[in-house]
């Protein structure tokens, strides 16, 4: 059975490993480090040890090996809707470009919807090689079934090396429905990628136990190397419009009908801004005292231009609906300015909007945790600074 | 400090606590300001088994006795005293039926508590008979099948929400107190309405109203016990739920005191929080002394009244009055402590203040106690 | 209806802070949970039977002490339980979880309906409900937020998305995954409770479940961790000092001007 071992010659007994293991599996007695029975093989306190005194033994390798050096080329899959690609797909291609040179292989998008094919030029602009079409009037509307089969079906035909899909509502469906018909590795969420160049494989790396602790995962045996990616934190490359790419239409086998069926699409009309693709987000916190500030934080928004956010708490408390709660076990979202308002940064919430480009906090208490991830701060009554704000904000209307 | 409860007393004394915490804490003071009574807390503590928790295993409780019951009324009054009465309350108009009712009594009316299902509600006191309880004019006169109610009762507690009411009644005037009887009646018995709801100084999400009864027909088959036994009835009940409001204000002063403890280390003053002061440390030892005796002489009384001992009344009363001046101290001087903010509606302890005074007027007043624990120990003596 | 809901064990990390010195995590007195969204995963599926007739099974693959959290499950109206444990389960990635739940499921008999909370909080992945739903050879669907229909062979229900949410069927048996808007979770009950001690929890092992010992555990697990380390937040922090009318300015200056990428 595999192990992780302490090499009690290298060990000091310095309890580094102690706190990293979130699972209190390892006891130190007599300056020596020992597993305990309760270990599950997390592999967190791999990298804590200093003195490289900690190893994972392996039973044997993975009997299922896949031939990876007839996998060749990145792909990116491009969400669409209404016809239009998303943004998603540029910031797939950002990244996905950087990757493909390092291997210098081929960037490919796959495109599947209805009415998609105008697209492979933008595709082309921000940077894809060649664009996989698949286009049919069946698939106007994402389904977990058909989109699946699909996608499966292109990767065992043309068998990309690297395969990176957006960590959206439908992405987060599709890509563990795909990794797992194929039984290949997925790596969720991953706010970095790269590739070791000795190995030729790539090296994921994505925020477990709420952005507590990042880990860094490699797929080594199996094809394709598959990664879910945080979305707005991969920057698109400049798009350059005499840039083109090879479009692709690939014989698939389209479903004549799924068992899944979409009934009805709702557009959630009481919300102006989408939070997930916000560029800006004023956030309420339980330190704007009453539900009846909420307005105030609203008033604030749409003088922005931006989305409500709301921490867990204040969602708990019945002021705002649940949609709004940014955080661990709410949304996580990455726009370019994070207003947080009253919120103290429970680790939970910072989870859900660490990834902001900028932080502004404001808070009445000076210690709040917040302040350690806010680029700027104000310890002053919330109460006070957002109707300050908003006077300051309509005086430039 | 340990209290040696056993297995299930402390599954239910956890259980109470995380409902206080999850689910009274946050509305506490909603509730109050508004008046609210609690339908919602009544609903989960039916899912959780709690309502039936002093009621027998046959009628569909949980079997326990009066300690059980206290323990759920003091976790939950940590949170909030006057949510916590729509339980308590209940507790109070159903031990009648336990102790005095018939089998066909019992399987009508206590099921349908110990589920949750439904609520109830004990009637004694009137406009002119308080601590003189003696002095009731209610009228319950035979006819046929049937009592004839006639009269009205004050300050009863969850009136107009319960559905079921022990009310004692007088049958015969000339008996004096050995002429009442107590009677069951249900709610939306031709005759039988409420006063308006009444506006009072704290436990203001418990809701109390006046019983109206204007020749309301009852069936006889509702008398519990016989006729003239109506005081024995009230009596015996009361021993047996004066250590739930004893735990009441336990609760109510756990709950301040909880909160005044946290305050005075964060309230910074001269430079350094207020527990640094020996002064307020002083008041927080007094506050821990009186509310660690009160809940060792409640769960003492209580421990005492479900072994089954003939003699309880002494050691009910001395739980209640205990209990309820400590609990009338500890939030004054959680206020105290609290200082200017202590005052202000914001803040908890003023509302625990206001809470905690009626421990010491309901349920029989302290002086009342105080009579019953002197005449009990002359009796003691003589005897 | 016949409805297996799968959970797992998290450190309760509620109390989670970072030694400044060392850079780690330091937790507190590391407490298990049940992970927050399989909670409410179990209260859609008691709801169901309470509505429906039928059984609710919990399961998890996990070390022994997970088995208090099953018993937190059955606290809370389960029928039954499934621990499935052995040392050939440990290291597991997604996949190989999915492959041994997948195996266990199949070892229930006929099942109508797999439920799974949105993700876990200390993976974070949200990638077993899907992988397991594919293993089983069933629909599925995520981000439940609300059951408009179900019965024999057929649910309605609507997932939610970022612009609102999207009403979807399936025949069953399917599996969903569910966020926290769908439902409140109850409380145990002191029968619950009482139950709870007195139940007996079934364990499985691969050998039980006919599954391929090379397809679980660190064997079965394509993905591998290299490498962990304690992000470091490299902030800039700058303290916005003055009069409210003065802070609120600069801030409006800092959001008219262009902000600068981390």
């Amino acid at each position: 059975m595999a192990e992780i071992k302490i090499i009690l010659d290298k060990c000091l007994g310095c309890r580094l490993c102690i706190k990293a293991c979130p699972y209190n599996a390892i006891k130190v007695e007599d300056k020596k480090a020992y597993i305990l029975e309760n270990c599950i093989l997390c592999g967190a306190c791999l990298g804590s040890c200093k003195f490289k005194a900690i190893e994972l033994l392996k039973d044997g390798d993975t009997e299922i090996k896949t031939d990876v050096s007839i996998y060749n080329g990145v792909w990116i899959y491009a969400e669409q809707k209404n016809g239009v690609v998303s943004s998603t797909a540029f910031e797939l291609l950002g990244v996905g470009r950087k990757l493909a040179d390092k291997l210098k292989v081929e960037l490919s998008a796959v495109l599947i919807g209805s009415s998609v094919e105008a697209q492979v030029n933008i595709l082309a602009a921000y940077g894809a090689d060649n664009v996989y079409i698949v286009d049919h009037s069946s698939l106007v509307q994402f389904n977990d079934e058909s989109y699946s089969e699909i996608l499966v079906q292109l990767i065992n035909n043309y068998r990309p090396e690297i395969v990176l899909i957006s960590a959206t509502t439908y992405g987060r469906s599709l890509a563990p429905r795909v990794s797992s018909r194929i039984d290949t590795g997925l790596t969720a969420d991953c706010t970095s990628l790269d590739i070791d160049l000795e190995k030729r494989i790539l090296m994921q790396t994505r925020p477990a136990f709420g952005g507590n602790l990042m880990a860094t995962i490699i797929c080594p045996d199996r094809r394709p190397q598959m990664s879910t990616v945080r979305p707005k934190v991969m920057k698109p490359l400049e798009p350059d419009q005499n840039r083109k790419a090879v479009a692709i239409k690939p014989e698939v086998d389209i479903p004549d009908s799924t068992s899944i069926k979409v009934l009805e699409i709702i557009n959630d009309l009481s919300e102006k801004v989408n939070l997930a693709e916000a560029d800006i987000i004023v956030s309420a916190g339980r330190g704007i005292g009453d539900p009846a500030n909420i307005k105030m934080i609203q008033e604030l928004a749409g003088l922005l231009g931006a989305a409500v956010g709301a921490s867990r708490a204040v969602v708990d408390a019945g002021w705002i609906s649940y949609n709004h709660q940014v955080g661990q076990t709410g949304k996580t979202v990455s726009p370019k300015v994070y207003i947080a308002c009253g919120i103290s940064g429970a680790v939970q919430h910072l989870a859900g909007m660490s990834s902001s480009d900028t932080i502004i906090a404001i808070n009445r208490n000076p210690e709040a945790p917040i302040f350690k991830l806010a680029n700027y701060g104000i310890v002053g009554d919330v109460l006070e600074v957002i109707p300050a704000m908003i006077k300051e904000l309509k005086k430039r209307l | 400090m340990e209290y040696f409860l056993t297995e299930e007393q402390q599954m239910i004394k956890d259980l109470a606590k995380r409902i206080a915490v999850e689910k009274i804490a946050p509305l506490a003071l909603q509730y109050d300001d508004e008046g609210i009574f609690p339908r919602d807390l009544m609903k989960i503590l039916s899912e959780s088994d709690l309502c039936g928790v002093y009621i027998p295993e046959e009628y569909g409780g949980l079997g326990g006795g009066v300690l059980e019951m206290s323990l759920v009324v003091e976790e939950m009054s940590t949170a909030c005293g006057g949510m916590t009465l729509a339980f308590a309350g209940t507790g109070l108009g159903t031990f009648p039926i336990i102790i005095f009712g018939n089998d066909d009594q019992k399987k009508r009316y206590l099921p349908d508590i110990a589920s949750g299902k439904k609520l109830a509600a004990f009637a004694l006191t009137e406009a002119n008979a308080g601590s003189d309880a003696a002095g009731i004019q209610t009228t319950a006169v035979v006819d046929g099948d049937y009592y004839i109610l006639n009269g009205t009762k004050q300050w009863i507690t969850n009136a107009g929400e319960a559905d079921i009411y022990t009310v004692v009644t007088c049958t015969n005037r000339a008996k004096g107190a050995r002429g009442f009887s107590a009677i069951i009646v249900e709610k939306d018995t031709p005759g039988f309405s409420f006063g308006k709801k009444e506006n009072k100084m704290g436990i203001r999400a418990s809701c109390t109203r006046e019983l109206i009864f204007d020749n309301c027909r009852v069936p006889r088959k509702n008398l519990l016990a016989r006729e003239g036994m109506g005081f024995i009835v009230a009596m015996k009940t009361l021993d047996r739920t004066r250590p739930g409001v004893a735990a009441q204000a336990l609760g109510i002063a756990q709950g301040a005191f909880s909160a005044a403890v946290k305050y005075s280390t964060e309230r910074v003053q001269f430079g350094q929080s207020i527990s640094s002061f020996q002064v307020i440390q002083h008041m927080l030892a007094d506050m821990a002394i009186q509310i660690e005796a009160a809940r060792c002489l409640i769960y003492q009384s209580c421990r005492h009244i479900d072994s089954g001992q003939k003699n309880i009344s002494k050691e009910a009363a001395m739980a209640k009055v205990f209990a309820s001046d400590v609990a009338m101290k500890v939030t004054t001087d959680a206020v105290q402590i609290f200082g200017g903010y202590g005052y202000m509606k914001d803040y908890p302890v003023e509302k625990m203040m206001r809470d905690a005074k009626i421990t010491q007027i309901y349920e029989g007043t302290n002086q009342i106690q105080r009579n019953l624990i002197a005449l009990e120990i002359i009796k003691e003596l003589k005897s | 209806m016949n409805i297996v809901v799968c959970i797992k064990q998290v450190p309760a990390t509620t109390e989670v802070k970072m030694n400044k010195d060392t850079n780690t995590i330091i937790r507190e007195g590391v407490e298990s949970i049940i992970n927050p969204f399989d909670m409410y995963a179990i209260e859609e599926a008691l709801r169901i039977r309470d509505r429906l007739g039928g059984k609710v099974t919990v399961m998890s693959m996990g070390i022994m002490t997970v088995s208090d959290q099953l018993r937190e499950a059955i606290a809370l109206g389960a029928d039954d339980t499934i621990l499935v444990n052995g040392r050939e389960f440990a290291g597991s990635d997604t996949l190989a979880t999915a492959y041994a739940l997948s195996m266990a499921i199949k070892k229930i008999g006929a099942v109508d309906l797999v439920i799974c909370g949105k993700q876990a909080t200390d993976g974070d992945t949200a990638q077993v409900g899907p992988s397991l739903a594919e293993k089983l050879g069933v629909p599925h669907t995520t981000y439940v937020r609300k059951i408009e229909d179900i019965h024999d062979g057929y649910i309605r229900c609507q997932r939610m998305t970022e612009d609102g949410y999207e009403v979807i069927e399936m025949p069953l048996p399917a599996i969903i995954t569910v966020v926290k808007e769908i439902n409140e979770p109850r409380l145990p009950s002191i029968k619950g409770m009482m139950r709870s001690k007195k139940a007996i929890i079934a364990i499985w092992n691969a050998e039980n479940i006919g599954a391929d010992k090379c397809r679980c555990g660190l064997k079965g697990s394509p993905t591998q961790v290299i490498k962990t380390f304690t992000p470091v937040h490299d902030i800039k922090s700058e303290s916005i000092e003055g009069s409210v009318d003065e802070q609120a300015f600069r801030v409006i200056e800092i959001l008219s001007a262009p902000p600068a990428a981390k």
